[in-house]
Protein backbone atom coordinates (compact mmCIF):
# COMPACT_ATOMS: atom_id res chain seq x y z
CA UNK A 1 0.00 0.00 0.00
CA UNK A 2 1.26 3.43 -0.97
CA UNK A 3 1.19 5.25 2.38
CA UNK A 4 2.92 8.30 0.98
CA UNK A 5 0.20 8.80 -1.58
CA UNK A 6 -2.46 8.46 1.10
CA UNK A 7 -0.74 11.08 3.23
CA UNK A 8 -0.62 13.38 0.24
CA UNK A 9 -4.27 13.14 -0.74
CA UNK A 10 -5.98 12.71 2.60
CA UNK A 11 -6.69 16.45 3.15
CA UNK A 12 -8.85 16.41 0.03
CA UNK A 13 -10.65 13.36 1.35
CA UNK A 14 -11.29 15.11 4.63
CA UNK A 15 -12.91 17.97 2.72
CA UNK A 16 -15.01 15.45 0.87
CA UNK A 17 -15.90 13.76 4.17
CA UNK A 18 -17.29 17.08 5.37
CA UNK A 19 -19.62 17.06 2.36
CA UNK A 20 -20.64 13.49 3.20
CA UNK A 21 -21.39 14.59 6.76
CA UNK A 22 -23.40 17.56 5.49
CA UNK A 23 -25.35 15.29 3.18
CA UNK A 24 -25.93 12.85 6.02
CA UNK A 25 -27.14 15.48 8.45
CA UNK A 26 -29.44 17.17 5.95
CA UNK A 27 -30.92 13.97 4.56
CA UNK A 28 -31.47 12.58 8.06
CA UNK A 29 -33.18 15.79 9.18
CA UNK A 30 -35.39 15.82 6.09
CA UNK A 31 -35.99 12.11 6.58
CA UNK A 32 -37.06 12.60 10.20
CA UNK A 33 -39.52 15.31 9.18
CA UNK A 34 -40.95 13.32 6.25
CA UNK A 35 -40.96 10.17 8.37
CA UNK A 36 -42.87 11.81 11.20
CA UNK A 37 -45.40 13.32 8.79
CA UNK A 38 -45.85 10.05 6.91
CA UNK A 39 -46.16 8.04 10.14
CA UNK A 40 -48.79 10.48 11.39
CA UNK A 41 -50.61 10.29 8.05
CA UNK A 42 -50.57 6.49 8.12
CA UNK A 43 -52.15 6.48 11.57
CA UNK A 44 -54.62 9.27 10.90
CA UNK A 45 -58.34 8.76 11.32
CA UNK A 46 -58.82 10.26 7.86
CA UNK A 47 -58.71 7.69 5.10
CA UNK A 48 -57.26 10.05 2.48
CA UNK A 49 -54.26 10.83 4.69
CA UNK A 50 -53.73 7.14 5.38
CA UNK A 51 -53.67 6.46 1.65
CA UNK A 52 -51.25 9.31 0.94
CA UNK A 53 -48.92 8.06 3.67
CA UNK A 54 -49.07 4.49 2.43
CA UNK A 55 -48.40 5.49 -1.18
CA UNK A 56 -45.39 7.61 -0.17
CA UNK A 57 -43.91 4.77 1.85
CA UNK A 58 -44.43 2.09 -0.76
CA UNK A 59 -43.20 4.22 -3.68
CA UNK A 60 -39.97 5.24 -1.97
CA UNK A 61 -39.30 1.84 -0.47
CA UNK A 62 -40.32 0.02 -3.61
CA UNK A 63 -37.93 1.67 -6.08
CA UNK A 64 -34.13 1.95 -6.08
CA UNK A 65 -32.85 5.13 -4.45
CA UNK A 66 -30.62 5.59 -7.48
CA UNK A 67 -33.65 5.74 -9.77
CA UNK A 68 -35.26 8.27 -7.45
CA UNK A 69 -32.12 10.43 -7.64
CA UNK A 70 -31.85 10.17 -11.41
CA UNK A 71 -35.52 10.92 -11.84
CA UNK A 72 -35.22 14.05 -9.72
CA UNK A 73 -31.88 15.29 -11.06
CA UNK A 74 -32.04 14.34 -14.73
CA UNK A 75 -35.80 14.10 -15.16
CA UNK A 76 -36.66 17.11 -12.98
CA UNK A 77 -35.80 19.83 -15.47
CA UNK A 78 -38.18 18.23 -17.95
CA UNK A 79 -41.08 19.01 -15.61
CA UNK A 80 -39.67 22.33 -14.45
CA UNK A 81 -37.75 21.26 -11.33
CA UNK A 82 -34.25 22.75 -11.59
CA UNK A 83 -31.96 21.57 -8.79
CA UNK A 84 -28.21 21.49 -8.49
CA UNK A 85 -26.67 18.12 -7.74
CA UNK A 86 -26.31 18.69 -3.99
CA UNK A 87 -29.91 19.86 -3.62
CA UNK A 88 -31.18 16.95 -5.65
CA UNK A 89 -29.10 14.60 -3.51
CA UNK A 90 -30.47 15.96 -0.24
CA UNK A 91 -34.08 16.01 -1.38
CA UNK A 92 -33.97 12.65 -3.14
CA UNK A 93 -32.20 10.76 -0.38
CA UNK A 94 -34.11 12.60 2.35
CA UNK A 95 -37.43 11.57 0.87
CA UNK A 96 -36.08 8.05 0.46
CA UNK A 97 -34.90 7.57 4.03
CA UNK A 98 -38.06 9.31 5.27
CA UNK A 99 -40.10 6.39 3.97
CA UNK A 100 -38.03 3.94 6.00
CA UNK A 101 -38.10 6.18 9.05
CA UNK A 102 -41.88 6.47 8.78
CA UNK A 103 -42.15 2.72 9.20
CA UNK A 104 -39.68 2.74 12.08
CA UNK A 105 -41.64 5.42 13.90
CA UNK A 106 -44.98 3.80 13.25
CA UNK A 107 -43.61 0.49 14.47
CA UNK A 108 -42.43 2.06 17.72
CA UNK A 109 -45.73 3.84 18.26
CA UNK A 110 -47.92 0.79 17.69
CA UNK A 111 -45.71 -1.31 19.92
CA UNK A 112 -46.52 0.82 22.97
CA UNK A 113 -49.01 -1.23 24.97
CA UNK A 114 -52.60 -0.30 24.16
CA UNK A 115 -53.39 -0.34 27.87
CA UNK A 116 -51.37 2.85 28.17
CA UNK A 117 -53.73 4.79 25.93
CA UNK A 118 -56.71 3.23 27.69
CA UNK A 119 -55.42 4.29 31.08
CA UNK A 120 -54.80 7.83 29.84
CA UNK A 121 -58.20 8.11 28.14
CA UNK A 122 -59.89 6.72 31.23
CA UNK A 123 -58.46 9.57 33.27
CA UNK A 124 -60.13 11.96 30.82
CA UNK A 125 -57.21 12.83 28.54
CA UNK A 126 -58.10 13.56 24.92
CA UNK A 127 -56.67 11.50 22.08
CA UNK A 128 -54.03 14.14 21.46
CA UNK A 129 -53.13 14.52 25.12
CA UNK A 130 -52.86 10.77 25.58
CA UNK A 131 -50.62 10.55 22.55
CA UNK A 132 -48.40 13.44 23.56
CA UNK A 133 -48.07 12.64 27.23
CA UNK A 134 -48.19 8.87 27.30
CA UNK A 135 -47.67 7.10 23.97
CA UNK A 136 -45.10 9.35 22.33
CA UNK A 137 -42.59 9.56 25.21
CA UNK A 138 -42.55 5.78 25.37
CA UNK A 139 -42.42 5.36 21.58
CA UNK A 140 -39.54 7.84 21.29
CA UNK A 141 -37.46 5.68 23.59
CA UNK A 142 -38.33 2.62 21.54
CA UNK A 143 -37.46 4.23 18.22
CA UNK A 144 -33.97 5.56 19.02
CA UNK A 145 -32.10 2.36 18.17
CA UNK A 146 -34.05 1.41 15.04
CA UNK A 147 -33.77 5.00 13.79
CA UNK A 148 -30.05 4.58 14.42
CA UNK A 149 -30.12 1.68 11.97
CA UNK A 150 -31.84 3.92 9.41
CA UNK A 151 -29.29 6.66 9.98
CA UNK A 152 -26.41 4.20 9.59
CA UNK A 153 -27.87 3.06 6.29
CA UNK A 154 -28.37 6.66 5.20
CA UNK A 155 -24.76 7.71 5.89
CA UNK A 156 -23.54 4.92 3.63
CA UNK A 157 -26.38 5.67 1.22
CA UNK A 158 -25.02 9.17 0.60
CA UNK A 159 -22.41 7.46 -1.62
CA UNK A 160 -25.14 7.20 -4.26
CA UNK A 161 -24.98 10.92 -5.02
CA UNK A 162 -21.55 10.31 -6.55
CA UNK A 163 -23.62 9.13 -9.51
CA UNK A 164 -24.96 12.64 -9.99
CA UNK A 165 -21.45 14.07 -9.45
CA UNK A 166 -21.76 15.59 -5.99
CA UNK A 167 -18.21 15.90 -4.75
CA UNK A 168 -18.40 13.78 -1.61
CA UNK A 169 -16.25 10.89 -0.38
CA UNK A 170 -17.07 8.24 -2.93
CA UNK A 171 -16.94 10.66 -5.85
CA UNK A 172 -13.59 12.02 -4.61
CA UNK A 173 -12.15 8.51 -4.35
CA UNK A 174 -13.23 7.80 -7.92
CA UNK A 175 -11.74 11.04 -9.15
CA UNK A 176 -8.37 10.40 -7.54
CA UNK A 177 -8.27 6.94 -9.01
CA UNK A 178 -8.43 8.59 -12.40
CA UNK A 179 -5.22 10.51 -11.75
CA UNK A 180 -3.32 8.04 -9.52
CA UNK A 181 -4.39 4.61 -10.82
CA UNK A 182 -4.40 3.39 -7.22
CA UNK A 183 -7.95 2.18 -6.57
CA UNK A 184 -7.01 0.14 -3.49
CA UNK A 185 -5.53 3.10 -1.63
CA UNK A 186 -8.27 5.51 -2.63
CA UNK A 187 -11.19 3.25 -1.74
CA UNK A 188 -9.39 2.14 1.42
CA UNK A 189 -9.03 5.74 2.54
CA UNK A 190 -12.67 6.52 1.75
CA UNK A 191 -13.71 3.37 3.63
CA UNK A 192 -11.76 4.38 6.73
CA UNK A 193 -13.44 7.77 6.76
CA UNK A 194 -16.90 6.20 6.38
CA UNK A 195 -16.16 3.90 9.32
CA UNK A 196 -15.12 6.87 11.42
CA UNK A 197 -18.33 8.75 10.67
CA UNK A 198 -20.46 5.64 11.28
CA UNK A 199 -18.70 4.78 14.54
CA UNK A 200 -19.03 8.26 16.02
CA UNK A 201 -22.70 8.41 15.03
CA UNK A 202 -23.32 4.96 16.49
CA UNK A 203 -21.72 6.00 19.78
CA UNK A 204 -23.90 9.09 19.83
CA UNK A 205 -27.03 7.03 19.35
CA UNK A 206 -26.04 4.57 22.06
CA UNK A 207 -25.40 7.47 24.40
CA UNK A 208 -28.79 8.99 23.65
CA UNK A 209 -30.46 5.61 24.17
CA UNK A 210 -28.79 5.12 27.53
CA UNK A 211 -29.56 8.66 28.59
CA UNK A 212 -33.32 8.34 28.19
CA UNK A 213 -33.57 4.74 29.38
CA UNK A 214 -36.05 4.21 32.17
CA UNK A 215 -35.05 2.76 35.52
CA UNK B 1 -82.73 17.66 39.02
CA UNK B 2 -86.48 17.40 39.28
CA UNK B 3 -86.76 13.89 37.95
CA UNK B 4 -85.49 11.19 40.28
CA UNK B 5 -82.68 9.30 38.62
CA UNK B 6 -80.56 6.31 39.37
CA UNK B 7 -76.89 7.06 39.96
CA UNK B 8 -75.65 4.54 37.41
CA UNK B 9 -78.32 3.49 34.97
CA UNK B 10 -77.59 0.97 32.26
CA UNK B 11 -80.51 0.60 29.87
CA UNK B 12 -80.76 -2.25 27.40
CA UNK B 13 -77.03 -2.49 26.87
CA UNK B 14 -76.13 -4.49 23.79
CA UNK B 15 -72.75 -5.25 22.35
CA UNK B 16 -72.11 -7.41 19.33
CA UNK B 17 -69.05 -8.18 17.27
CA UNK B 18 -70.66 -9.21 14.00
CA UNK B 19 -72.86 -12.16 14.86
CA UNK B 20 -71.28 -12.64 18.26
CA UNK B 21 -73.46 -11.07 20.93
CA UNK B 22 -71.38 -10.27 23.99
CA UNK B 23 -74.03 -8.29 25.85
CA UNK B 24 -77.67 -9.16 25.29
CA UNK B 25 -79.97 -6.38 26.42
CA UNK B 26 -78.65 -5.79 29.92
CA UNK B 27 -80.40 -3.33 32.19
CA UNK B 28 -79.21 -2.60 35.68
CA UNK B 29 -78.80 0.27 38.09
CA UNK B 30 -76.39 1.10 40.86
CA UNK B 31 -77.14 3.50 43.71
CA UNK B 32 -74.82 6.19 44.94
CA UNK B 33 -72.47 4.68 47.51
CA UNK B 34 -73.37 1.14 46.53
CA UNK B 35 -70.68 -1.47 46.07
CA UNK B 36 -71.46 -4.02 43.43
CA UNK B 37 -69.52 -7.08 42.35
CA UNK B 38 -69.96 -8.60 38.91
CA UNK B 39 -68.99 -12.25 38.77
CA UNK B 40 -69.25 -14.88 36.08
CA UNK B 41 -67.21 -17.23 33.93
CA UNK B 42 -64.74 -15.78 31.44
CA UNK B 43 -66.50 -14.75 28.26
CA UNK B 44 -69.64 -13.89 30.19
CA UNK B 45 -69.36 -10.25 29.13
CA UNK B 46 -68.69 -8.83 32.59
CA UNK B 47 -65.53 -6.94 31.60
CA UNK B 48 -67.19 -5.67 28.43
CA UNK B 49 -70.09 -4.34 30.48
CA UNK B 50 -67.70 -2.60 32.88
CA UNK B 51 -65.72 -1.11 30.00
CA UNK B 52 -68.94 0.05 28.34
CA UNK B 53 -69.71 2.22 31.35
CA UNK B 54 -66.95 4.69 30.45
CA UNK B 55 -67.17 3.83 26.76
CA UNK B 56 -63.80 2.09 26.47
CA UNK B 57 -65.87 -0.50 24.65
CA UNK B 58 -68.72 1.18 22.81
CA UNK B 59 -72.13 -0.38 23.03
CA UNK B 60 -73.89 -1.29 19.82
CA UNK B 61 -77.23 -0.59 21.48
CA UNK B 62 -78.62 0.86 24.68
CA UNK B 63 -77.66 3.69 26.99
CA UNK B 64 -75.43 4.29 29.98
CA UNK B 65 -76.31 7.12 32.35
CA UNK B 66 -74.26 8.50 35.22
CA UNK B 67 -75.88 10.83 37.72
CA UNK B 68 -78.51 11.99 35.26
CA UNK B 69 -76.21 12.43 32.26
CA UNK B 70 -76.00 10.01 29.38
CA UNK B 71 -72.41 8.86 28.85
CA UNK B 72 -72.68 7.27 25.41
CA UNK B 73 -74.52 10.18 23.78
CA UNK B 74 -74.89 10.21 20.03
CA UNK B 75 -72.86 13.28 19.07
CA UNK B 76 -70.63 14.36 16.18
CA UNK B 77 -67.02 13.24 16.66
CA UNK B 78 -65.53 16.42 18.10
CA UNK B 79 -68.42 17.14 20.43
CA UNK B 80 -68.48 13.54 21.56
CA UNK B 81 -64.75 13.62 22.33
CA UNK B 82 -65.26 16.66 24.55
CA UNK B 83 -68.26 15.11 26.24
CA UNK B 84 -66.67 11.73 26.88
CA UNK B 85 -63.46 13.27 28.23
CA UNK B 86 -65.50 15.26 30.71
CA UNK B 87 -67.51 12.16 31.70
CA UNK B 88 -64.44 9.98 32.08
CA UNK B 89 -62.94 12.45 34.54
CA UNK B 90 -65.77 11.44 36.85
CA UNK B 91 -65.23 7.72 36.47
CA UNK B 92 -62.06 6.13 37.84
CA UNK B 93 -60.90 2.86 36.43
CA UNK B 94 -58.45 0.27 37.67
CA UNK B 95 -57.12 -2.38 35.30
CA UNK B 96 -55.96 -5.95 35.72
CA UNK B 97 -52.52 -5.06 34.39
CA UNK B 98 -52.27 -1.74 36.28
CA UNK B 99 -51.30 0.25 33.17
CA UNK B 100 -49.14 2.65 35.14
CA UNK B 101 -47.15 4.98 32.92
CA UNK B 102 -43.65 3.49 32.98
CA UNK B 103 -41.93 6.69 31.87
CA UNK B 104 -43.29 8.68 34.80
CA UNK B 105 -42.47 8.53 38.50
CA UNK B 106 -45.16 7.45 40.93
CA UNK B 107 -45.74 11.12 41.71
CA UNK B 108 -46.16 12.07 38.07
CA UNK B 109 -48.43 9.10 37.42
CA UNK B 110 -50.78 10.53 40.03
CA UNK B 111 -50.44 14.23 39.15
CA UNK B 112 -50.42 14.13 35.36
CA UNK B 113 -54.17 14.12 34.79
CA UNK B 114 -55.10 16.62 37.55
CA UNK B 115 -52.43 19.04 36.30
CA UNK B 116 -53.43 18.66 32.69
CA UNK B 117 -57.19 18.60 33.09
CA UNK B 118 -57.87 20.58 36.24
CA UNK B 119 -55.03 23.07 35.92
CA UNK B 120 -53.50 22.27 39.30
CA UNK B 121 -50.22 24.03 40.04
CA UNK B 122 -47.14 21.92 40.77
CA UNK B 123 -47.53 22.64 44.46
CA UNK B 124 -51.22 21.74 44.59
CA UNK B 125 -50.57 18.63 42.54
CA UNK B 126 -47.75 17.53 44.83
CA UNK B 127 -49.98 17.93 47.85
CA UNK B 128 -52.69 15.91 46.13
CA UNK B 129 -50.23 13.17 45.19
CA UNK B 130 -48.95 12.98 48.75
CA UNK B 131 -52.49 12.72 50.13
CA UNK B 132 -53.58 10.09 47.66
CA UNK B 133 -50.43 8.01 47.97
CA UNK B 134 -50.56 8.20 51.73
CA UNK B 135 -54.10 6.93 51.53
CA UNK B 136 -52.98 3.77 49.74
CA UNK B 137 -49.82 3.43 51.84
CA UNK B 138 -47.45 4.31 48.99
CA UNK B 139 -46.15 7.69 50.09
CA UNK B 140 -42.63 6.36 50.68
CA UNK B 141 -42.44 5.28 47.05
CA UNK B 142 -43.47 8.65 45.61
CA UNK B 143 -40.20 9.13 43.69
CA UNK B 144 -39.90 5.55 42.47
CA UNK B 145 -40.68 4.43 38.94
CA UNK B 146 -43.32 1.77 38.27
CA UNK B 147 -40.71 -0.82 37.27
CA UNK B 148 -39.29 -0.58 40.77
CA UNK B 149 -42.55 -1.61 42.44
CA UNK B 150 -44.18 -4.96 43.14
CA UNK B 151 -47.51 -5.80 41.50
CA UNK B 152 -49.46 -4.98 44.63
CA UNK B 153 -47.70 -1.66 44.98
CA UNK B 154 -48.33 -0.85 41.33
CA UNK B 155 -52.00 -1.51 41.74
CA UNK B 156 -52.20 0.67 44.83
CA UNK B 157 -50.55 3.51 42.88
CA UNK B 158 -53.01 2.91 40.04
CA UNK B 159 -55.87 3.29 42.51
CA UNK B 160 -54.33 6.51 43.86
CA UNK B 161 -53.95 7.79 40.29
CA UNK B 162 -57.64 7.17 39.60
CA UNK B 163 -58.73 8.71 42.92
CA UNK B 164 -56.67 11.84 42.30
CA UNK B 165 -59.28 12.89 39.73
CA UNK B 166 -61.91 12.71 42.50
CA UNK B 167 -64.22 10.42 40.57
CA UNK B 168 -67.85 9.80 41.49
CA UNK B 169 -67.60 6.19 40.52
CA UNK B 170 -64.81 3.63 40.53
CA UNK B 171 -64.61 0.68 38.18
CA UNK B 172 -62.35 -2.25 38.98
CA UNK B 173 -61.60 -4.69 36.18
CA UNK B 174 -60.18 -7.79 37.86
CA UNK B 175 -57.85 -5.59 39.86
CA UNK B 176 -56.19 -8.48 41.69
CA UNK B 177 -56.23 -11.18 38.99
CA UNK B 178 -52.68 -10.51 37.80
CA UNK B 179 -51.20 -10.42 41.29
CA UNK B 180 -49.24 -13.09 43.09
CA UNK B 181 -51.46 -14.56 45.80
CA UNK B 182 -49.49 -12.99 48.64
CA UNK B 183 -49.96 -9.51 47.14
CA UNK B 184 -53.73 -9.68 46.73
CA UNK B 185 -54.53 -8.75 50.31
CA UNK B 186 -52.83 -5.34 50.29
CA UNK B 187 -54.91 -4.30 47.29
CA UNK B 188 -58.07 -5.75 48.80
CA UNK B 189 -57.45 -3.72 51.94
CA UNK B 190 -57.25 -0.50 49.95
CA UNK B 191 -60.48 -1.38 48.16
CA UNK B 192 -62.15 -2.23 51.46
CA UNK B 193 -61.14 1.13 52.89
CA UNK B 194 -62.59 2.84 49.83
CA UNK B 195 -65.80 0.89 50.35
CA UNK B 196 -65.98 2.07 53.94
CA UNK B 197 -65.71 5.65 52.67
CA UNK B 198 -68.83 5.01 50.60
CA UNK B 199 -67.23 5.34 47.20
CA UNK B 200 -69.56 3.94 44.57
CA UNK B 201 -67.76 0.91 43.19
CA UNK B 202 -68.40 -1.63 40.47
CA UNK B 203 -66.01 -4.51 40.79
CA UNK B 204 -65.48 -7.26 38.25
CA UNK B 205 -63.81 -10.04 40.18
CA UNK B 206 -63.07 -13.72 40.53
CA UNK B 207 -62.65 -13.43 44.26
CA UNK B 208 -65.86 -14.61 45.83
CA UNK B 209 -64.63 -14.15 49.40
CA UNK B 210 -63.80 -10.54 48.74
CA UNK B 211 -67.12 -9.94 46.99
CA UNK B 212 -68.95 -11.54 49.90
CA UNK B 213 -67.22 -9.47 52.54
CA UNK B 214 -67.23 -6.08 50.84
CA UNK B 215 -70.10 -5.81 48.38
CA UNK B 216 -73.70 -4.83 48.93
CA UNK B 217 -74.82 -6.70 45.87
CA UNK B 218 -73.51 -9.44 43.64
CA UNK B 219 -74.43 -9.71 39.98
CA UNK B 220 -73.88 -13.04 38.27
CA UNK B 221 -73.48 -12.81 34.51
CA UNK B 222 -73.26 -15.59 31.98
CA UNK B 223 -73.31 -15.54 28.18
CA UNK B 224 -74.09 -11.83 27.98
CA UNK B 225 -77.02 -11.70 30.36
CA UNK B 226 -77.53 -11.01 34.05
CA UNK B 227 -78.58 -14.39 35.38
CA UNK B 228 -79.08 -13.50 38.98
CA UNK B 229 -78.41 -10.66 41.38
CA UNK B 230 -78.88 -9.92 45.06
CA UNK B 231 -77.09 -9.54 48.37
CA UNK B 232 -73.98 -11.73 48.59
CA UNK B 233 -75.56 -13.88 51.30
CA UNK B 234 -78.35 -14.85 48.92
CA UNK B 235 -76.38 -15.22 45.68
CA UNK B 236 -73.55 -17.16 47.28
CA UNK B 237 -75.42 -19.25 49.85
CA UNK B 238 -78.83 -19.58 48.37
CA UNK B 239 -78.83 -19.00 44.62
CA UNK B 240 -82.06 -19.67 42.79
CA UNK B 241 -80.73 -20.11 39.26
CA UNK B 242 -79.21 -23.40 38.16
CA UNK B 243 -76.45 -21.64 36.20
CA UNK B 244 -75.38 -19.70 39.29
CA UNK B 245 -75.26 -22.88 41.34
CA UNK B 246 -73.19 -24.64 38.72
CA UNK B 247 -70.75 -21.73 38.41
CA UNK B 248 -70.27 -21.49 42.16
CA UNK B 249 -69.83 -25.27 42.41
CA UNK B 250 -67.15 -25.26 39.72
CA UNK B 251 -65.47 -22.23 41.15
CA UNK B 252 -65.42 -23.72 44.63
CA UNK B 253 -64.03 -27.01 43.32
CA UNK B 254 -61.29 -25.11 41.51
CA UNK B 255 -60.56 -23.10 44.59
CA UNK B 256 -60.29 -26.28 46.68
CA UNK B 257 -58.12 -27.99 44.09
CA UNK B 258 -55.83 -24.99 44.06
CA UNK B 259 -55.62 -24.90 47.84
CA UNK B 260 -54.97 -28.63 47.93
CA UNK B 261 -52.24 -28.31 45.32
CA UNK B 262 -50.63 -25.47 47.24
CA UNK B 263 -50.82 -27.45 50.48
CA UNK B 264 -49.34 -30.50 48.77
CA UNK B 265 -46.51 -28.40 47.34
CA UNK B 266 -45.84 -26.95 50.74
CA UNK B 267 -45.75 -30.40 52.39
CA UNK B 268 -43.44 -31.66 49.65
CA UNK B 269 -41.16 -28.69 50.17
CA UNK B 270 -41.11 -29.26 53.88
CA UNK B 271 -40.40 -32.96 53.42
CA UNK B 272 -37.54 -32.07 51.11
CA UNK B 273 -36.25 -29.62 53.63
CA UNK B 274 -36.44 -32.29 56.33
CA UNK B 275 -34.61 -34.84 54.14
CA UNK B 276 -31.63 -32.50 53.74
Amino acid sequence: MDIELILKVYPYFLEAAVVTIELSVLTVLLGLICGALAAAARMSRFRLLRIIGAVYVSVFRGTPALIQLFLLYFGGPQIGIQLDAFEAGVIGLGLNIGAYMAETMRGAIVSVDGGQTEAARTLGLSRTQAFRKVTLPQAMRLMIRPLGVNINAQIKGTALVAAISVVELTYTAQRYIGSTYKPFEMFFLAGVLYILIITVTGKGISYLDRKVRLP
Amino acid sequence: MTEAHKFVDIRHAQKAYGDLEVLKDISLTVDRGEIVAIIGPSGSGKSTLLRAINDLDSLTGGEVWLDGVQINKDLPYRQYEKHINAMRQQVGMVFQHFNLFPHLSVRDNVTMAPKLLKGLSDKEADKLAEEQLNHVGMLERIDYYPSQLSGGQKQRVAIARALAMQPKLMLFDEATSALDPELVEEVNLVMKRLAEEHMTMIIVTHEMDFAASVCDRVIFMDKGVVVEQGPPSVVFQNPTEERTKEFLRKHLAQHHAQNAAEAAALTAAQTNEGAK
